[in-house]
């Protein structure tokens, strides 16, 4: 176990520094100066020597990526220069909505995922289990900005009962939870068809298991046995799935952001791409996929953890 | 089959495969052979199959022919509700909602067959490469592989448009690129299973070269899972070049991408929310069409393939 933690730790930091070679890579190995592409053709070239002094382009390129490495791993991320705020404070702001938006979207996708994986696999062969599989199959087949953008139709444009778009303040929790309502079931829909596919393959797995058969022999009914021997081991995907899927989400919510206009990490990445205020950009770019490896390795430890057969192989 | 009465599959010979599985990762274990499931399936095959049918059908025909041309501006109809001379009705330009669908198909099947060519054209060969080579050259591509996997598809397309501007170049490459390691590990896998098999041996043993075995006895027995995992690829690509192209990161207005159509429509939802609902529609019925066929085709062949 400790092995193995240290190798995909291992893996982990080669991940981190290959990620941020290539983000850092991108910005820098744009065409023309980054100050040039920051001020326009209009430019003199005066500010633009002086902005490039100012963003400490001038020095040599190493230098440049430890610096930025050092701003990353301490949080001194410098300032936009598109809009002149903290860098740090901005994607710490943005955190609050999509972190909340990312947990809610898992939680529905779970409420979702569980009874539709479990039942579609115990009543397989009948008309119920097929329609519970087709469910979850067409669920993970709904884009989420379609399935958002329905959303807005039906409970904003035809019933006014929640916001198209828009998100208040946290002093108003309870507006705010209504902001974030439709973006997450939107989100939790997919999720919720992938997680039961898995749920479901994992169940019917366990239907045909040796032990699950040797648990029916000695007498236990069809429940019991499931509920002694086997919902314990077809559950422990949930845990990997789970897991990765909080990934997928946060992917997610950067186009979810954007259908329903919520000022998240999404939204904030967008409009620094559009505004080519790269410095932002490259920042919420590293953030991102830092967490999204943390987060595999976290699962991929969980595991190990939870599942002891695991623990011979490699 | 059902849970309350027999053990399921007990007496068949489902029962000396069940159990042998990983619970997530591209594995190839024989399927169940249980009568039920596999007629359900074979409605995954049928159905999907019958989609993706269509979409090339209307694609190909879009090449030649569409109601209107795709691109015609008409101001005086502009919004107009589907009518016999517009069935779908036009969007804010007077265009034809129908002509640009059609001519969507064609744009989304062409990006989507682009990304899983830039995946399957580095990822077969690197993971044949990992599954012949055990030592540094392997394990370089292993460890590459680890690295790149997990890195988000969507994120890399977002920097990558961010860095070069947003094209459907960009964003075939960079969806293609994320997709490698998925081909690589599949590929490994597979490949390793078929190159320890006896008939391998044999071949060795008679003095046939590496890459000999791997043109003879590889390939062709581990076509079927590749070509599964292109089919659910597919999907997925096409799944997340639309959500560049809503971004505004991908094909770009006015070409008739259906992400771009949603993107477009969405600032109508209140006045003319169907505009918005026919792009939406589009997108969902090809990404279920590709993911129906990609498990039709795995039932079909007793592979294991999705993620």
């Amino acid at each position: 176990m400790v092995r193995f933690a240290a190798h995909r730790l291992g893996i982990l930091v080669l991940s981190l520094v290959g990620a941020s070679v290539l983000v850092f890579g991108a910005l820098t190995l744009l065409p023309g100066s980054p100050a040039q592409v920051i001020l326009g053709t209009q430019a003199t070239p005066q500010s633009v020597h002086h902005l490039t002094v100012q963003l400490g382009l001038d020095k040599p390129l190493w230098q440049q990526y430890f610096d930025w490495l050092h701003g990353m791993v301490t949080g001194a991320l410098g300032t936009s220069y598109v809009s002149q705020l903290p860098i740090g404070t901005q994607i710490w702001q943005a955190l609050q909505v999509t972190g909340p938006l990312v947990l809610l979207g898992l939680v529905i996708g779970l409420v979702i995922a569980i009874p539709l994986g479990l039942f579609g696999a115990l009543l397989q062969g009948r008309a119920t289990g097929a329609v519970l599989g087709a469910i979850g199959q067409v669920g993970l087949a709904v884009p989420t900005f379609v399935g958002g953008t329905l959303l807005i139709i039906v409970f904003a444009v035809e019933f006014h009962v929640l916001p198209a778009s828009g998100f208040p303040e946290w002093s108003h929790p309870g507006s705010a939870l209504k902001s974030l309502l439709l973006p997450a079931i939107s989100l939790g829909v997919v999720e919720g068809g992938i997680i039961s596919r898995y749920l479901r393959t994992s169940v019917l797995d366990l239907l045909q298991s040796d032990y699950l058969r040797t648990a029916r022999m000695k007498g236990l009914s069809m429940g019991q046995a499931l509920r002694r021997h086997g919902l314990r081991n077809a559950m422990l995907p949930l845990v990997t799935v789970g897991g990765l899927e909080l990934a997928g989400l946060i992917v997610g919510a950067i186009v979810v952001e954007n259908v329903f206009t919520l000022p998240g990490i999404g939204t904030l990445l967008l409009t620094s791409v559009n505004n080519r205020d790269l410095l932002v950009a490259q920042d919420i770019v590293m953030f991102v996929s830092g967490t999204v490896l943390v987060l595999n390795l976290l699962v991929d430890l969980s595991y190990r953890l939870l599942d002891p057969r695991l623990a011979g192989r490699s | 089959m059902s849970a309350q009465a027999e053990p399921a599959g007990a007496s068949g010979p489902a029962a000396a495969v069940a159990g042998t599985a990983g619970s997530a990762g591209p594995e190839v274990v024989g399927g169940p052979a249980v009568g039920t499931r596999r007629r359900v399936r074979s409605f995954s095959l049928v159905a999907g199959g019958l989609i993706v049918a269509l979409i090339i059908v209307t694609a190909l025909v879009a090449l030649i022919w569409t109601p209107y041309p795709a691109l015609a501006v008409d101001p005086a109809g502009r919004l107009a509700g589907s009518s016999g001379a517009h069935l779908l009705g036009t969007d804010q330009y007077g265009r034809d909602v129908l002509s640009r669908l059609m001519s969507g198909a064609r744009i989304t099947l062409y990006t989507g067959f682009i990304s899983v060519l830039v995946a399957t054209a580095v990822g077969i060969p690197a993971g044949l490469v990992a599954a012949l080579y055990g030592g540094v050259v392997g394990q370089a591509v292993l460890r590459l592989t680890d690295i790149l996997y997990g890195f988000p598809a969507l994120l890399a397309a977002i920097a990558l448009s961010a860095a070069l501007g947003a094209s459907t170049t960009t964003a075939m490459i960079a969806i293609g690129v994320a997709y490698i390691p998925v081909f690589v590990r599949v590929t490994r896998a597979n490949a390793l299973g078929v190159l320890a098999s006896e008939y391998v041996m044999a071949a060795r043993a008679y003095g046939r070269r590496p890459w000999a075995i791997v043109r003879r006895h590889v390939l062709p027995n581990i076509a079927t899972t590749i070509v599964v995992q292109m089919c659910l690829l597919f999907s997925l690509a096409i799944l997340a070049e639309a959500a560049l192209d809503y971004l505004g990161l991908g094909t770009r207005p006015p070409a008739p991408s259906w992400g771009s159509m949603l993107q477009q429509a969405q600032g109508y939802l209140h006045s003319d929310p169907a505009l918005s609902l026919w792009p939406g529609l589009a997108v969902f019925v090809v990404v279920l069409g590709f993911s129906l066929l990609g498990d039709g085709l795995a039932e079909l062949f007793d592979v294991r393939a999705r993620r």
